[in-house]
This record gives structure tokens, C-alpha cells and sequence, in this order.
């Protein structure tokens, strides 16, 4: 359990950590909370060349009220951001999915933005986010841009952050109305990763669900929506049987992988059932 | 004699019985204390394994120039290297005469068995050093087929495990109770019954999964060593090390210091530990190796891992009338140290707390390209227990039986104590009857009942069951004649020695070597009692075989049972030497003193007493001794029990179950044990929590998955689910108390109590939930697909995928600490 050698950077702002990121040779690794990449390295899986830490980048932590919507900086930790009074109003489906992150322990160091860009299916967040439609602000050399949650995971661990950049804060717009959230995971011991969850974001409107809004948590090798259920249900009335009936879709367009913990066609079920329970959770029957 | 301390008037409380804090723990709990991996030692060089990636080939090369350059390396040895000197890893039973022993090399020579094997050892100067260079070594192998299933392994034209072997059959084992003259034919009850029922039941493999990693630091001084090891068996280990290496055994020392669990998966001989010894010889310089996780799941030994073949016969009304169980066990790639002992223990269990006329048990021991198994919290017991557990209710529904009235009417009633089973043993004492009813009132059973049968009526998507087990163990291994009876290589004794210091305290010499059990507080306990010194001023000295140079160590829930039996007898041989003391001191006969409180007194004379600490300075001066008595109160004292003891208690769990989506949740864990006289309520407590814990995981949680090539992939705790404390429920727990006649302390034994009878509790409640659903068995573990398919299509729920889980990125099926391979980098079964 002892990584590889590698070279070490600890820079203090934006500017110093996208240059040491140039300046890191060929494979350069970024270090945000390190509960996903340090296992990785010790066990030998990952043997980055440099590791950039931004432990001490102070202008990535915190979350700030950007008008129309809350702004999230990449290194805030997992606790931070649940117990943040601007995600708890705006965005209470991210508090909801955080606390189900691992345990206490990881949750005091992983960051938001370390498990975004980490990409992993089977993290919550990713999912969350989709739903949420939240926007990616990734800094490189040249200047910044952002990319759209439905454009920013690419692949299995795999993000639109290209090489020599850094993601730098995650925009969540603010919603306007009568909205529900629920986060429904599905795991097997408390600590652990989600199998399939579903993160169901809803609008109702005089007995409606005016709009809906489903992310799936491990049902490919990115998040991804389940467009499906959402044209099913946009529109239609708020009962258990619309929801369930539109529910029946929410395995199409995945392709889950077969693990231990389920094989493929297993998975499709738990996110039938998943969505069914979290729209109607979040449609608030 | 203004040493010893002034001492309150009135007799101390009583401290058997009393729920003592553990005196170790504030120091065991924070790690400031002697962990191996701790030590530092000057000069001291680390150690690292390569191992290999293929669970089945022929070395046809190593290249170890690479790592020999590497910085800070000092030497790479290869299996070639130490051919002459390592010899095979002990395998201390041999349960039948023409057992086959394949051997065991701690670095492999000619041939890898399975994967994790060692095939060469780094030796560097840091840690750091060792571990980059094992990346360095290139080793070629000529894959053979790797055997990995046992009914596969005993078919005909099976692919070997070892090729030089003729079959994977080890041992083939049979306890007839008929030819044993315990019982009846069971060839014949089975023809004469009016109902059989057969079931294959499946143990799955489990990894003990200690808390602290194995370590090993030998440091050599002239052609003396020094062991230090994280092992449940010191006074073992040292012997088999001097057999294996050839190390005189009185040139040897070995220590446990503290050690952080074991669950049985610290009672080894460990190619490490014989590693470490024979590079300290080589180079003459302290040398330590620590596992890392991900080697200790590979590497140190699992468990469990049965195939049990079980028929039940009965009449009618639900009298039984024979059991007959055919086993098949796997023993891994190799025999370690009793590996093939833990089903032939079994063997006695089976056929519970129930009268059956009949019995016949067999088990063939099987070889297959995996981590060797061996012992495993339970041993035996737990498969058995299961075995009986399970198929009490299969016969229950198919007689339309309330299960616990079959039960009820087959156990032995309280009235029949002691009773000699159809396997031969002679249980001490119980009340089946009076522990059920409690555990019935502790987990509310009528309501629940009533809630069960609700929810069935409206189809509530959530079901509930209820599941029993009634079980019994033998624990206090072991009378050394039966050992012998069953060629165990050793005996069942423990040894103990008392130590009266000059200033009143007492040193108490433990040859049962704890790993956390606390036996420090009840040795403490049991000798603040019998010598009347307080509980503060006892210490307990163990596992050093300097210090503590005879002993059998700690498993089978022994240490209580014989160890403190021993520590009992020592201290009674201790007051008797004292009270000549007293006498000679007091000017009386012996015959006239009183002993109470640490005190000596004349009887009808007030004020003519002398406490122990008193004789204890007295001795230590020996100005004024009895004539002809040399100056010492010391004593010691072995024991060895005439028989096992018999815990027993009656176990029900109440389950729910989403029929949506297959999870499985325990609602309610109600639990009445019988371990006899109970010293410390809250160790006896904490044994039997930590005891449902492993026994609720085997059920719901663990199993050692190994995929088609024979990599192990549930290598990480990612994928090899321990439970925590939030995935378990509240327990709600009892005791009778029926002291074992076979010890002055009365006590039975509860190390595995909560292990062995949890597991068969916990899937007869599944079962209970939705049987009505059409579902016959659901396979350990528990899992939610597992649950799902058995309910929506049918069967015990299948295999799962072997791949290891798609989250974070890295671990699937990554089996070789950092050796990645094509067999070993699956990705996953996409």
C-alpha cells in the first residue's frame, strides 16, 4: 500500500495549479479530497508522474449566491456542502445525495468537485448534477469556459476537462417554483457505492407534474437521464399510477455493467423501481 | 512490613460476576501500545512478497537482476533460493491415515497453486524500497488449468489441482454412528422413514477479515531468534518453526504482543512467518514484514467454503429418526495448519440439540486452486449448526409443522442432562425450553406473528419473517484424549502460573494467548476473588514463551474455559501454600484458619490475622518460614478438561423483505444464550454482539468470489462487504445460566456462540418472509439480487457476476497488489 514515487505540487491559487499541471510532465494527476485517487495510487492502479495538490487553492472552496443561480467551488468538501444554508434552499437534492456519501470520515475531506471530475457511474453526484442541470466551469491556460452537465461526462471516468485543465466551480441555477427532489440509493452496507440510485428533480403545477427531471445513478458508464420517464410525465397528472406506469421506462437507453453487486438486467429493474419511488417522493404523494 | 498498602476492613465485592470495563483497552483502542508493525529495531530490513497473478502454473522463469539492482535492495530470494531450508508449512491433523498431503512450500519452487502465492521476497532497506522493486520482478508462468469447483474437482477426469497428486481428494472422513455404536443404522432408519427430505446447502467462502494485519519481525541475536508476531499462537508457532526451519526450539523465542483480532485467522503457521525467520538466519539482521489489506484478503487463510449434501428423516408426526450428511470441503491449494480438522469437528455437531436415532456423517476434504481455509470463528460448528438448523425447518414445511414445535419435540429435555448425542458427545447441561420461552417473550414473537400474517393478506410489498435457530456448540477445546482419538497433533491443556510480588501485587502467567478477547480484566477478575487482592493490583502476563513458556493459545473458545481453569487451580495451589505461611506466622493450626478477603484468621481469635500480602513480603524475606518450606507462594498449575462444554441458546431473527427490489433487512435480533457462569457481563455481551456481527455477515454480507480464472475478485473491502455498525440492527440479548459441571468456574464458553447461531436464524427469517411466494432456498449471502430472482424467477437466486464492482475507478478485479495482469485487469463484465 505504498503508491509509486511521484513528483509533488502544492500550488495556492488557480494560476499556480494550472501551471504546475503544465509544467508536470506527462502524466499529471490532481489532487482535490484524494478519497478516490490515493486508494488508487497505493494500490499501484494509478502512477501519475506529478501529483498537484489544491489543498491550500483558498478561492476553490466555499459556495457563493451568483443571482440566478448558487455557485459551488470545486474543492468545498462534501460536508461543507451539505450543511451550506444556500444548497439547503436552492438545491436541497445535493444535500441529500452528499449525505449518503461514504461515512463521516471521507465526507470531511472528498470534495464536490473531486467526485464530479472523477466521473465514477457509481457516485451520487454526477447524477445529481445531471438532474439538476448544473453547469461546469473548467479553467485552463488560456482562459475559462463552461460546459453543460450533459456535455460534461464524457465516459467511464471520463469528463469533458481536457488535459492541462482544472475544473474550477460547478453553477447550480436556481429554480423557479413549486419544485420536489429525492435522491433514492440503492446500496448494500451503508458506507458503500450506489448499485443503481435515481435522482428525481419535479415540478408540479395545479395537480401536475409540469416537468421532471430524472438522473440514474451506475446505469451506464456515465450518469445519464432518463429521457424517457421524463416525456412520460411531463404534463401528466401527479398520481402513483402515471408515475409507476411512466417509471417502466426508465431502464431504456442505459446499458449498466454486471458486477457483484448485480448483473445487468437486475439493474434495469432497480432503476424501474427507483424512479418510481423517487418521483413519487419528490412529486410529494 | 510497611510495604504493603493498608487494606480495607470488609471484604471486597465480589468481582466474578461484576461487568468490568477491560483494563487493556484504553491502550488497545488509541494504538499506543506494542502492535508488531510498530517496532523498529536498529538495522532492521523490510521485506516484501511477490505473488503470483495465476491461480495454476509451472514457473519456467524468474528474473530477479531488475529488482536486485533497485536502490536500497539488499537481496531477492526465490523459492530455488531456500529449496533446502524452507520445508512445508505444517498441517498439524491428519484426520484420516491416508490423508494426502501435497506439501507446502512458503515460496512457491516449481509450480503456483493458486493465486497470492509467494514466488519471490524483496529484502531492502525501507519499506518504500522493497515494495518498488517487487514491480520489478519478471516471472514467467506456463498457465495450467485452474481447478475451482469442488463438485467439478470430484467428478470424473477433473483437471488436478496439483498434477502430481492422482485426484483433488484429500481425505475422505466418516463418523458412523451405527459402527460407533452411538446409534442406530442409518441406512435402515432412512428405508423405515415415512418422510426424507434432502438438501444441498452451500457454504460460501469467507475471509476472516482481522482488524490488524498480519505482521512479523524476527530479529536474530548470535543463533538465538526473536519472533515477534501477530498470531493467535504464539507457543504453537514456535514449535512448528522449529520443526519446519530446523531452528532448535530452545534457540527460539517468539512473542504475540498485542494483537488485533483474529477470528481464527491468526491460528497459522504463515509462509511469511517462516519467510521472515529464514531470512533473518541468511543475512543476521532484523527483518519485519507487514501485509497490506489487499494481501491479507488474497493471502492469509479464508474460511467456511462447504458443499453440504444433507437428508432428514422423519415420521409423520415429526419424531426424527436419522440424519445423514455428505460434505465436501474445501481445503484450498493447500493443507495449513488444521485446515482438514475444521469439518471433521463439524462432524460431532451436526445433529444439534435433536435425539436422532441415526447419524451418518462423511466429508472429503478437496483441493481446488484457491487461498488455503482454515480455521474461522466457529470452525466446524457454524456449517454444522446451519446444516441442521436449515433442514429442521425444510422438514418443518414439509410436514406443516410450526418449526419450533418440531424442534420442541426431537431436543433433549432439560431433565436429561448430561446426555450422550448419536456423535458420541456427552452434553454437560442446559434448558433448551426455558431459553426458547425467553427469547420468545425478548423478541415480542405473538405480534410479530400477527404482523407477518397482515402484511401477507394485503400483499404488502414488504414481507416479514421470522427465523429460528436453536443451537448448541462445543466449546474448551480440548480433553487432549479425544484430541488423540482424532490424531490432532497436540493436546488441549493451558497452563497458568501465579507470581506473589514482595509488595502484594500479583503477576498472573497466561499460557492462552489473547487477540482482544480482555482477558486481562477476567484473569484479573477470576484471581482478585480467589486470593482477595484487588482487581488493580493483579497483572497478566502472555504470549511471550519467554515468560510465558507453556501454553496452547487462544481459539475454540478455549481461553476461559481451560486457560482460566488453570489460572483458578494456580491461585487455589497459591492460598494453600500461603496459609502454611499463615499458620507458621499466627502460631496456629492450619486446620484453624479462616481465609476470606485476602485474609488469614484464627478461628475464635480476634485480631490474629495476616493478610496475603503480608505472607507475600514474608516469603520475599524469608526471615521467619515454615521449617523445611522453601520461600515461595508461587504456583502453577495445567489443566486439562475431561470433556468439552456445551453453550447453547435459542436465536430468532425477524426479517423484512422488499419484494420489489430483493433487500433484505433485519427488523429484530432477539438472542438467549447459555454460557454457563458468566465472569464479566460485558465482555460475555461484547462477545456475542461481535459474534452476531460475523454470523448476520455470513448470512447477508461476505463471500470470497473468485472469477473463472481463479482471481480472487472480491480483494478489497470495496467488494468484500464487512458490515458496520449501521448495517446491523439493535440486538436484543438474554442469558440462562447452567454452569458446566466439567470447571470449578462454571463457565461454558461464548467466543463463537453468536457466530454459529445467528447465520441459520437469519436465512430460515428470509425464508420465512417469502416462502409462501414459492421461494424454497435463497444462497449466503443474502444479497438483494440474490433475493430478487430467487422471488421473481425462481431458484436459490444463482451465481453472481465475478467481476468486482464498477465503482471508484480502480479495484475490479485488481488481485495481486500491484502485479496487474490481462487475467487480473478484467474491467469488469461488459
Amino acid at each position: 500500500m505504498i503508491p509509486a514515487a511521484f513528483e509533488y505540487a502544492r500550488p495556492t491559487t488557480v494560476d499556480e495549479a494550472l501551471q504546475a499541471i503544465a509544467d508536470g510532465g506527462d502524466d499529471v494527476k490532481v489532487l482535490a479530497g484524494g478519497q478516490s485517487l490515493i486508494p488508487v495510487m497505493r494500490l499501484r492502479l494509478a502512477a501519475p508522474e506529478t501529483v498537484v495538490d489544491l489543498a491550500r487553492v483558498a478561492e476553490l472552496r466555499g459556495v457563493r449566491d451568483d443571482g440566478d443561480a448558487i455557485v459551488i467551488g470545486a474543492m468545498t468538501t462534501h460536508h461543507d456542502v451539505m450543511i451550506d444554508p444556500l444548497v439547503q434552499q436552492y438545491a436541497p437534492l445535493i444535500a441529500e445525495a452528499t449525505e449518503t456519501v461514504a461515512d463521516r470520515q471521507v465526507r470531511a475531506r472528498g470534495t464536490f468537485g473531486g467526485a464530479l471530475v472523477h466521473a465514477d457511474p457509481a457516485g451520487d453526484l454526477p447524477a445529481v448534477a445531471l438532474a439538476l442541470d448544473a453547469e461546469f466551469v473548467i479553467a485552463g491556460l488560456q482562459g475559462r469556459r463552461t460546459v453543460p452537465a450533459a456535455e460534461f461526462f464524457v465516459d467511464y471516468l471520463t469528463t469533458a476537462v481536457e488535459e492541462g485543465e482544472l475544473l474550477v466551480e460547478i453553477r447550480i441555477p436556481k429554480l423557479a417554483g413549486e419544485w420536489g427532489m429525492r435522491y433514492e440509493k440503492f446500496n448494500r452496507v451503508a458506507q458503500a457505492w450506489s448499485i443503481v440510485a435515481v435522482a428525481a428533480v419535479v415540478r408540479r403545477e395545479n395537480g401536475r407534474i409540469a416537468e421532471a427531471r430524472i438522473g440514474l445513478t451506475n446505469m451506464g458508464s456515465t450518469p445519464l437521464r432518463a429521457t424517457a420517464v421524463e416525456a412520460a410525465l411531463a404534463g401528466a397528472p401527479a398520481s402513483p399510477e402515471t408515475i409507476a406506469a411512466a417509471a417502466r421506462s426508465a431502464a431504456e437507453g442505459t446499458s449498466p455493467s454486471s458486477d457483484l453487486n448485480a448483473q445487468a438486467d437486475y439493474r434495469e429493474h432497480l432503476a424501474q423501481v427507483l424512479t418510481r419511488r423517487a418521483v413519487t417522493a419528490a412529486a410529494g404523494l | 512490613m510497611t510495604a504493603v498498602e493498608d487494606r480495607p476492613a470488609e471484604a471486597p465485592e465480589r468481582e466474578v460476576g461484576k461487568a468490568r470495563r477491560r483494563k487493556e483497552d484504553a491502550r488497545l483502542i488509541t494504538g499506543r501500545t506494542t502492535w508488531t508493525d510498530n517496532m523498529v529495531l536498529p538495522g532492521m530490513l523490510h521485506l516484501a512478497v511477490v505473488r503470483s497473478p495465476v491461480a495454476h502454473g509451472k514457473i519456467s522463469s524468474i528474473d530477479v537482476s531488475a529488482a536486485q539492482e533497485a536502490p536500497g535492495v539488499i537481496a531477492v530470494l526465490t523459492g530455488r533460493d531456500v529449496a533446502d531450508e524452507q520445508g512445508s508449512i505444517p498441517c498439524a491433523w491428519p484426520v484420516t491415515p491416508d490423508m494426502v498431503n501435497p506439501g507446502h512450500p512458503s515460496i512457491a519452487v516449481d509450480e503456483v497453486n493458486h493465486v497470492g502465492e509467494a514466488v519471490a521476497v524483496i529484502v531492502a532497506r525501507s519499506k518504500t524500497a522493497a515494495q518498488d522493486a517487487v514491480e520489478l520482478v519478471d516471472v514467467d508462468y506456463d498457465l495450467l488449468p485452474a481447478v475451482l469447483d469442488m463438485e467439478q474437482a470430484v467428478a470424473e477426469g477433473a483437471q488436478l489441482t496439483h498434477d502430481h497428486l492422482e485426484s483433488n481428494r484429500s481425505f475422505h472422513f466418516v463418523f458412523d454412528g451405527g459402527e460407533a455404536g452411538t446409534g442406530v443404522d442409518t441406512d435402515q432408519a432412512f428405508a423405515d422413514a415415512e418422510v426424507v427430505v434432502s438438501r444441498r446447502f452451500v457454504q460460501q467462502r469467507l475471509i476472516p477479515a482481522f482488524m490488524e494485519p498480519r505482521s512479523v519481525v524476527v530479529q536474530p541475536q548470535g543463533d538465538n531468534y526473536t519472533m515477534w508476531s501477530s498470531t493467535q499462537v504464539p507457543h504453537i508457532l514456535r514449535i512448528m518453526l522449529a520443526m519446519v526451519t530446523g531452528v532448535p526450539e530452545h534457540k527460539l523465542r517468539v512473542v504475540a504482543p498485542d494483537v488485533g483480532g483474529g477470528f481464527g485467522g491468526k491460528l497459522q503457521v504463515t509462509p511469511e512467518e517462516v519467510i521472515s525467520l529464514l531470512v533473518a538466519r541468511r543475512l543476521g539482521k532484523p527483518v519485519k514484514w507487514t501485509e497490506t489489506r489487499s494481501e491479507s484478503l488474497m493471502t492469509a487463510h479464508h474460511g467456511r467454503d462447504q458443499i453440504q449434501y444433507i437428508d432428514i428423516a422423519a415420521d409423520r408426526e415429526g419424531n426424527v429418526k436419522g440424519l445423514r450428511c455428505r460434505i465436501l470441503a474445501d481445503m484450498g491449494a493447500y493443507l495449513r495448519l488444521v485446515s482438514p480438522g475444521v469439518p471433521v469437528l463439524g462432524a460431532f455437531m451436526f445433529n444439534g440439540i435433536y435425539k436422532f436415532p441415526a447419524y451418518r456423517f462423511e466429508c472429503d476434504g478437496i483441493f481446488t486452486n484457491k487461498t488455503p481455509t482454515d480455521a474461522y470463528r466457529g470452525a466446524g460448528r457454524p456449517e454444522a449448526t446451519f446444516a441442521v438448523e436449515r433442514i429442521m425447518d425444510e422438514l418443518a414445511v414439509e410436514l406443516d409443522m410450526d418449526p419450533l414445535e418440531l424442534r420442541r419435540k426431537n431436543w433433549i429435555r432439560a431433565e436429561e442432562f448430561p446426555f450422550t448425542t448419536v456423535a458420541g458427545m456427552t452434553y454437560d447441561s442446559g434448558d433448551y425450553e426455558t431459553a426458547t420461552q425467553q427469547a420468545l417473550e425478548l423478541i415480542g414473537y405473538d405480534e410479530l406473528r400477527e404482523e407477518q400474517r397482515r402484511r401477507r393478506e394485503s400483499n404488502d410489498p414488504v414481507q416479514l419473517g421470522i427465523g429460528v435457530s436453536t443451537f448448541t456448540e462445543m466449546c474448551g477445546l480440548a480433553p487432549s484424549r479425544v484430541l488423540g482419538s482424532l490424531s490432532y497433533g497436540a493436546g488441549g491443556w493451558e497452563h497458568a502460573a501465579i507470581r506473589m510480588l514482595p509488595t502484594g501485587k500479583v503477576e498472573v502467567v497466561t499460557g492462552s494467548t489473547p487477540h482482544g478477547q480482555g482477558h486481562e480484566t477476567a484473569w484479573s477478575q477470576l484471581v482478585a476473588d480467589r486470593l482477595g487482592v484487588p482487581f488493580e493490583d493483579v497483572e497478566v502476563l502472555h504470549g511471550d514463551t519467554s515468560s510465558s513458556p507453556r501454553g496452547l493459545d487462544t481459539y475454540g473458545s478455549r481461553s476461559l474455559v481451560v486457560g482460566g481453569v488453570a489460572v483458578v487451580n494456580a491461585a487455589e495451589k497459591v492460598v494453600a501454600k500461603a496459609r502454611r505461611v499463615a499458620a507458621h506466622l499466627l502460631e496456629a493450626s492450619e486446620d484453624d484458619l479462616d481465609f476470606s478477603g485476602g485474609t488469614f484468621s484464627v478461628r475464635g481469635t480476634p485480631g490474629s490475622e495476616v493478610s496475603i500480602q503480608e505472607i507475600a513480603l514474608a516469603t520475599f524475606a524469608a526471615h521467619n518460614f515454615p521449617e523445611g518450606m522453601e520461600p515461595s507462594i508461587d504456583a502453577d498449575a495445567t489443566f486439562d478438561p475431561e470433556n468439552f462444554s456445551f453453550p447453547h441458546g435459542t436465536h430468532l431473527c425477524a426479517m423484512e423483505i422488499d419484494t420489489e427490489t430483493g433487500m433484505a433487512k433485519i427488523r429484530k435480533y432477539a438472542c438467549v444464550d447459555d454460557v454457563g457462569t458468566i465472569v464479566n457481563p460485558l465482555i460475555v455481551e461484547g462477545q456475542i454482539h461481535g459474534g452476531l456481527a460475523q454470523g448476520i455477515a455470513q448470512a447477508m454480507f461476505e463471500e470470497a468470489v473468485y472469477d473463472a480464472d481463479g482471481n480472487l475478485t472480491t480483494g478489497t473491502f470495496v467488494d468484500y462487504l464487512v458490515p458496520s455498525a449501521a448495517d446491523l440492527p439493535h440486538f436484543d440479548t438474554g442469558n440462562t445460566v447452567h454452569e458446566a459441571p466439567g470447571n470449578p468456574i462454571g463457565a461454558k464458553g461464548v467466543g463463537e456462540a453468536g457466530t454459529i447461531a445467528s447465520t441459520p436464524a437469519v436465512v430460515n427469517a428470509a425464508l420465512d418472509a417469502v416462502r409462501h411466494l414459492g421461494v424454497r432456498d435463497i444462497r449466503m449471502p443474502l444479497t438483494p439480487e440474490r433475493v430478487w430472482r430467487a422471488i421473481h424467477q425462481g431458484g436459490d437466486g444463482g451465481d453472481r457476476a465475478t467481476a468486482g464492482t464498477n465503482a471508484w475507478g480502480g479495484a475490479q478485479t485488481e488481485t495481486t497488489a500491484g502485479v496487474s495482469t490481462p487475467q487480473s485487469a478484467l474491467g469488469g463484465d461488459q
